[in-house]
């Protein structure tokens, strides 16, 4: 459990330091998916690599465990809303309202899209 | 110590413990409340955590800044979890792998939207221009919208609100939204779910479907991506 978070957060440390370094315009975490995304086909490929823990599902277990509560970590930041509230008392409605548009937009067009293009392919396939 | 209570209050109200300690407590009740309601989205456990807190706050006259030095050891697995989505995204691979072309498309007209929408509506809206700035990146994950919003010299505590009240809303919609457009697909449905409201929806994502909070989840770390690139840009064309 403890190398597992460790290789989790060495990762992420790997990432942060490639996109300081390189001047990179993607966030460090990103980076830091991707690599283990790498380690973990690179463990099925060769056997060397599945030790410590990228065996017996070690890093796969404390990431799920990491990932059960993912909104728990938002509400830190959502607190902040505090520090707003003049901000949002004149233009709060107006704020609100251009957010849920935007949203409701975003969530149809992204869905649709997907749709579309999918059904696309399988027509494509079928002739 | 035993004849003021208030130096207590006053020692611990400093102290991180106690802020820690309410944000996963508070967290704790909002989230069995939320599967006691089985899952409703208007019960979303981020939603009633925050103004709970924030009431508390207020009530108690703390500071934010006090209160984040307790509540920072949450908001720092943040960065970590992002990381984490490596795995569910390796054990469906083969599905992923499937769907690429679909997901890149729906990822590039998707963030456009995102973007594009919310000047456009906010310009509508008459809002300052350093409010439009501010609300520009709200769609991709909190660290991230900070990043994009400090780099435009825009306000990122205010980005950071409208990351969380554009994920919360996007989480208590999405459900109800999708079931009105009869769409069934849950890779589909996770996808536009993680690219309007990033990790608060892809969390929702989760307790709907496994399909759709691993394809909610790539739709997140991949608008993150894109959006740092876009924003800059649609700013350019379209804020005066």
């Amino acid at each position: 459990m403890l190398a597992s978070l460790g290789l989790i957060l060495l990762c992420q440390l790997i990432g942060e330091a490639v996109v300081r370094g390189l001047g990179l315009p993607l966030p460090g975490p990103v980076l830091g998916l991707l690599l283990l995304l790498v380690l973990l086909l690179a463990r099925d490929r060769f056997a060397l690599l599945a030790c410590g823990p990228l065996r017996n599902a070690g890093v796969e277990t404390a990431s799920k465990g990491l990932l059960a509560h993912l909104s728990l970590l938002f509400v830190p930041a959502g607190v902040g809303v505090v520090q707003k509230l003049d901000l949002l008392a004149s233009h709060g409605i107006a704020i609100v309202l251009v957010l849920a548009l935007s949203v409701i937009v975003t969530l149809l067009a992204t869905v649709l899209t997907f749709r579309l293009v999918s059904r696309l392919l399988r027509q494509q396939d079928a002739r | 110590m035993k004849d003021n209570p208030f130096s207590l209050w006053v020692y611990l109200s400093q102290s991180p413990l106690l802020w820690l300690t309410v944000t996963l407590l508070v967290y704790a009740t909002t989230d069995a409340v939320s599967l006691a309601t089985r899952r409703h989205p208007l019960a979303n456990p981020v939603l009633h955590a925050m103004w709970i807190i924030g009431a508390f706050l207020l009530m108690t006259g703390t500071s934010y800044t006090t209160y984040f030095a307790g509540a920072q050891f949450v908001h720092f697995l943040l960065g970590p979890a992002t990381v984490a989505l490596a795995v569910p995204l390796y054990e469906n691979r083969k599905r992923v792998v499937t769907s690429i072309v679909p997901m890149l498309v729906a990822l590039l007209a998707g963030s456009v939207t995102a973007v594009v929408s919310v000047v456009l509506l906010a310009e509508l809206a008459g809002l300052p221009r350093d409010v439009v700035l501010s609300l520009a990146p709200k769609s991709v994950t909190a660290g991230v919208a900070m990043g994009i919003a400090e780099s435009m010299h825009a306000d990122p505590s205010l980005t950071a609100v409208a990351v969380i009240l554009t994920g919360i809303m996007g989480a208590i919609i999405v459900t109800p939204l999708m079931d009105r457009t009869g769409i069934t697909d849950y890779r589909a449905r996770g996808f536009a779910a993680g690219l309007a409201a990033h990790g608060i929806g892809t969390a929702r994502a989760f307790q709907v479907d496994e399909i759709a909070g691993v394809f909610s989840g790539i739709a997140m770390s991949l608008n993150a991506l894109v959006t740092s690139f876009l924003v800059p840009l649609a700013v350019t064309l379209l804020v005066r």
